[in-house]
């Protein structure tokens, strides 16, 4: 056998061709950084757009968070690809019936909106660093200034209309982004456990409440790391917004899931041989009760005892961590488990899992830690915390 | 036949696009419809189909990789389900002694079967293909003598077009990191050959043709029979005709 691929084993009977998966833990990891590009998105907005004070603690780090992610969102579709040097035929010659064509100009569109959208919000800390650093770090704050170094009130007044402006923007790019990757799947009518419209919907939901706790967990971590005290207003406010947004996710998966049962098209006995078999762990165990029932209770505990302090700072953050678990573990069973269910709708394959090698476990969590290192560097060259700002005039 | 056609053809799997500069133009006119059927009740399971097509397209000789496979339905008394099978099966590989070579164990020895019969299988050249409509670059594409083909100098290898063939007719060539599958041998369809799977059929349960010109082997197989395709739910309005097979074949 070629050493390029592991043939994978199976149950019943599934065409020869599908023994080798097309896409493996990359693509899980594709959906999931995206989702996390347009949860973090969705918090800098509501602070910048919809004016949710109590999480302007959490908003500038917010869109770094977001830039950061999307900056490797292309990175597993990269390493994924047989022709990643090709990878632009997309763009410059795109085949218009096809959604995946629209992902570079999706993707370019909204780095793009946010690295302005940085640039205007860290347009002052630019300028003063421009102006009082010398040696190459200098050099790179000047450059980055773009010369612009008009720091009045009038230059500022007109800075946060662009902010505005690009944070209203942004909510339809980045959520259009990430819906448009649940439609990549629920589009496909050749494999019934992704061909739903709920996908880009539930793809969408999934995606907020993940980048929202991948914020609350971070943002608890740097306090820690800063040896500063965790704003637990902050926190309630994120573990509100998760609350909420979890539960609808929650709802239309049942509702996916239950639409699918019910409809009972062929295949569907396989479907439900899976379901009751494979997806008992990964599943009902891992998605559903570890990391979407086990969180809900929790925050509506804390909530409805009004919860206060740093017990309810701990039960928000490790929620935010059980949703985190929760999102990865939805990608994976869209992703993979789809590709275990044979389109022949009578057998069942099992993902080979592969460890090293270009599409291994260890390169796609390796996209998943750099987006972090890069955030690192990041929060040191742009400090997003606001401790010492007075609140924004809205 | 397959070793000598290989020799007068360059690049032999790769030779299906009509930009090639040895290859002949194609039929961009459409003055051909080009069309597939399959008569199950003649197929005898010898898989020489299989093997003329991996030599043929220089296709991995592999139990993971063909552009056309044989699948065995076989009823036993007292069980509802038949029991399916390819020449790909471990069993089948493991009674063939290699990978690269195929044949059907008799497995069913001991068992009472009621029916039995033989489906080759390929790409249905459908005329509404999911691989097309989903391409990001437009690497798959229809010609208009209506032959689905890969542009294997702009396939990216995303793979988006395996998953969206209901069929399981694609797959990834992991040597040139492009996607592949049937093209019907277009480059010998295109020289007044047959495809290769047709030629080496020894039963004529392949049938190949133009269903523009009326006295072809298709036309006449779609005017004397009531032909089925597969998976007509999808929408993709398959070109391989079928004969002769069972509500479980899918």
């Amino acid at each position: 056998m070629h050493p390029d691929f592991t043939a994978a084993p199976y149950i019943g009977y599934v065409y020869p061709n599908e023994t080798v998966f097309p896409w493996g833990v990359l693509i899980v990891v594709y959906p999931y950084l995206t989702g996390l590009v347009a949860g973090a998105f969705t918090v800098s907005s509501l602070y910048q757009v919809f004016g949710l004070e109590r999480l302007r603690p959490v908003a500038h780090f917010a869109l770094l968070t977001s830039l950061c992610c999307m900056i490797f969102v292309p990175t597993p579709l990269l390493l994924h690809l047989g022709h990643p040097e090709r990878a632009f035929n997309a763009v410059f010659t795109p085949h218009w019936t096809s959604a995946m064509a629209m992902f570079g100009y999706f993707a370019g569109f909204y780095v793009l909106l946010l690295m302005v959208e940085t640039w205007f919000v860290f347009r002052p800390h630019i300028v003063h660093e421009a102006q009082q650093r010398a040696g190459p770090l200098g050099w790179f704050y000047r450059l980055l200034s773009l010369g612009s170094y008009d720091l009045s009130a009038e230059a500022l007044r007109i800075d946060a209309k662009w902010i505005l402006t690009l944070a209203i923007i942004g909510i339809p790019a980045a959520h259009g982004l990430h819906g448009y990757v649940g439609f990549l799947f629920g589009s496909l009518k050749s494999r019934e456990w992704w061909s739903s419209d709920l996908m880009p919907v539930i793809f969408l939901f999934s995606a907020i409440i993940s980048g929202v706790s991948l914020l609350t967990v971070l943002y608890v971590l740097s306090c820690r790391l800063r040896r500063i005290p965790v704003d637990a207003d902050c926190v309630k406010g994120l573990g509100y917004t998760v609350w909420g947004f979890l539960m609808f996710t929650l709802l239309l998966e049942g509702v996916e899931f239950g639409s699918l049962v019910y409809k009972g098209r062929e295949g569907i006995d396989m479907i439900l041989l899976f379901v009751r078999t494979r997806l008992i762990i990964p599943f009902f165990v891992l998605q559903i009760g570890v990391g979407a029932v086990t969180p809900i209770l929790i925050l509506s505990y804390l909530f409805w005892r009004g919860t206060a302090g740093r017990k309810l700072v701990a039960g928000v953050t490790l929620s935010a961590l059980l949703i985190l678990l929760n999102v990865i573990m939805m990608r994976f069973n869209v992703v993979i488990g789809g590709q275990e269910i044979s389109k022949t709708g009578v057998g069942l394959l099992s993902y080979p899992w592969v460890f090293l090698g270009k599409e291994g476990v260890f390169a796609a969590a390796s996209v998943l830690v750099a987006p972090m290192l890069l955030l690192l560097m990041m929060v040191r060259l742009f400090p997003p915390w606001h401790e010492s700002e007075p609140p924004r005039a809205l | 036949m397959a070793a000598t056609a290989s020799a007068l053809l360059p690049d032999p799997g790769r030779a299906a696009l009509p930009a090639s500069p040895a290859a002949p133009a194609g039929d961009a006119a459409g003055k051909h419809q080009w069309a597939f059927g399959v008569d199950a009740t003649k197929c005898i399971g010898c898989l020489r189909c299989v093997e003329a097509c991996k030599a043929e397209n220089e296709v991995a000789l592999d139990a993971h990789h063909f552009r056309t496979w044989v699948e065995r339905y076989v009823y036993v008394e007292g069980v509802d389900e038949p029991r399916i099978d390819s020449q790909s099966d471990p069993v089948n590989i493991a009674a063939s002694g290699s990978e690269q070579h195929y044949r059907f164990a008799n497995r069913y020895q001991e068992e009472k079967v009621e029916k039995a019969f033989f489906v080759p299988k390929l790409c249905n050249h459908c005329t509404h293909p999911a691989c097309v409509q989903v391409c990001p670059t437009g690497a798959t594409f229809k010609t208009a003598d209506g032959v689905v083909l890969i542009d294997h100098t702009y396939c990216i290898g995303c793979q988006y077009c395996v998953q969206a063939c209901p069929y399981g007719a694609r797959f990834f060539d992991v040597e040139n990191r492009v996607t592949e599958k049937c093209t019907w041998c277009y480059h010998r369809i295109t020289r007044g050959l047959l495809p290769a799977c047709v030629e080496v059929c020894p039963v004529g349960a392949r049938v190949f043709g133009d269903r523009n010109d009326k006295q072809s082997p298709i036309s006449r197989f779609l005017a004397e029979n009531r032909v089925e395709v597969l998976k007509p739910e999808t929408g993709n309005a398959p070109n391989v005709f079928y004969v002769g097979i069972d509500k479980d074949v899918r």
